[in-house]
């Protein structure tokens, strides 16, 4: 495997398209949290014409909902949830400028092909590794939404938070392309 | 009658929830260390080096294996001998779960399903009950995350489709799951009974040690199929691809009716938690 790239929201255009799906990339710097019920608010407030609680142009975005901080911590565990469950308000975001999300498994093709046309990405992080990936986070504060406790939005600072490229901006898949390698014959043939 | 203090479930509940959820439990890491060694795929290894440091760092620093810290599904085997005092089961098993949460730092995943509120103390756990012969009581405290709940499945299948139908339908499953209930993963099947029934069993399927055979060796050898079958797939860990996308398949099954044939599949991630007691 090559060397992780490094990456340092805000992200620009460029910075999307050097990326290819199966990189490395290692985020550090402030990222915001946000996941089915921030989601829901967040398109919702749109529809009424509101003021977003954050600026999403250049922004990574984390489907996470955290564990809560013992006392004296930053953070909880922190890993990534299901990614297909914010699919259906992701084009809302894309418009805004967002730039990538981190999250796992498999997006729509209506996702996908919204990753081309607003040059942005999607990156897997390893699920059902938060305490491993709680240790990348530096500080972490609600800036949105606290009454929907876990699934408030969040920023929080992180250094070398590790993600792999899942859906580049070309439409490269790398659950398409990793599988492949590893699915046996029988299977392919029934397809 | 032997008595049991509504308290005591309430203690038993709760270090269960918190224990379940911090510690990895022994046949799960030697399947993560023979993951290691045994996947082909590079990207498949690291993930499973990331699962043993994940676990470390779980246990030594207190932090939950994994941000969902799930429903929890409380399994609970209670001995016909047994008389509860001082408060109801119910009761005591859901104060159990409201205090472990609470006072374990766990995550608090449940919520109205319609106005999506979070309910706040992880409350109501879903609390299985039988009844058994006996004087004791035990208590399998069981978080489910809800990324693998998502992927699960019960089919209805007629009598003809058989163990190929079966076959199929479970492989089926796990394809479409693809990367999504967090590869590797473990795959309970309930086989018979009826409709809510065979759900049950594929999830008590899942409190068998990983790596443990079936003791009927029909099934055992039907779990060796499947698992081979989902394995072709190539789906591997976290889905970048591999030859581990599930470390264990695990049957249970009953008689159903001459008509039927229930077929259910509990997808279970790589995040397998449950804690046993015994009162």
């Amino acid at each position: 495997m090559t060397k992780p790239l490094k990456l340092k929201p805000p992200l620009t255009d460029q910075d999307v398209m050097q990326l290819r799906s199966g990189d490395q990339v290692l985020i550090s710097g402030v990222i915001y949290t946000a996941r089915d019920a921030a989601h829901r608010r967040l398109v919702e407030a749109l529809a009424q014409g509101q003021k977003l609680p954050v600026d999403f142009q250049g922004q990574v975005l984390y489907y996470v909902g955290p564990s809560p901080a013992r006392p004296g911590r930053v953070i909880g565990a922190a890993g990534p949830t299901t990614a297909y469950r914010m699919d259906s308000y992701t084009l809302d975001l894309l418009k805004l400028g967002l730039k990538a999300m981190i999250g796992k498994g498999k997006r729509d093709p209506g996702v996908i092909a919204a990753l081309s046309r607003y040059k942005a990405v999607y990156l897997g992080a390893t699920g059902g590794a938060g305490a491993l990936i709680s240790k990348c986070i530096k500080a972490a504060e609600v800036v949105a939404y606290p009454e929907l406790g876990p699934e408030a939005i969040h920023r929080l600072e992180v250094e070398d938070l590790p993600t792999i490229v899942i859906n580049d901006c070309y439409g490269g898949d790398l659950y398409e392309t990793g599988v492949a390698q590893y699915r046996r014959e029988q299977v392919k043939e029934r397809g | 009658m032997r008595q049991i203090e509504a308290q005591e479930i309430t203690r038993a509940v709760k270090e269960a929830a918190i224990a379940a959820n911090y510690k990895v439990g022994a046949d799960l890491l030697e399947a993560f260390k023979r993951g290691q060694e045994e996947e082909e795929s590079p990207a498949g290894r690291e993930i499973f080096r990331q699962l043993l440091e994940n676990a470390r760092i779980a246990f030594e620093e207190g932090i939950p294996i994994c941000q969902d810290c799930g429903l929890c599904v409380v399994f609970a085997e209670l001995g016909q001998e047994v008389q509860i005092v001082g408060g109801d089961f119910g009761e005591a098993v859901q104060e159990g779960v409201r205090q472990g949460y609470g006072e374990g730092f766990l995550r608090k995943s449940l919520c109205h399903p319609l106005t999506r509120q979070n309910t706040g103390d992880n409350t109501p756990a879903v609390i299985h009950l039988e009844l058994v012969p006996g004087d004791r009581l035990k208590l399998t405290v069981v978080p489910k995350g809800g990324g693998s709940e998502n992927m699960s499945r019960l089919f209805m299948l007629k009598p003809a489709e058989g163990v190929a139908g079966i076959r199929e339908k479970v492989v089926t499953t796990v394809r479409e799951a693809g990367p999504n209930p967090c590869p590797p993963i473990i795959v309970g099947v309930g086989i018979g009974g009826t409709f809510e029934r065979a759900a049950f069993l594929a999830k008590k399927a899942l409190l068998r040690e990983v790596g443990q055979p079936n003791p009927d060796p029909e099934l055992a050898a039907l779990e060796r199929q499947l698992l081979k079958e989902i394995n072709d797939l190539g789906i591997g860990p976290q889905g970048l691809g591999g030859r581990l996308t599930a470390l264990a398949v695990q049957v249970l099954m009953q008689p159903c009716h001459i008509a039927s044939l229930p077929v259910a599949v509990n997808i279970q991630c790589h995040a397998a938690r449950h804690k046993e007691v015994i009162l």
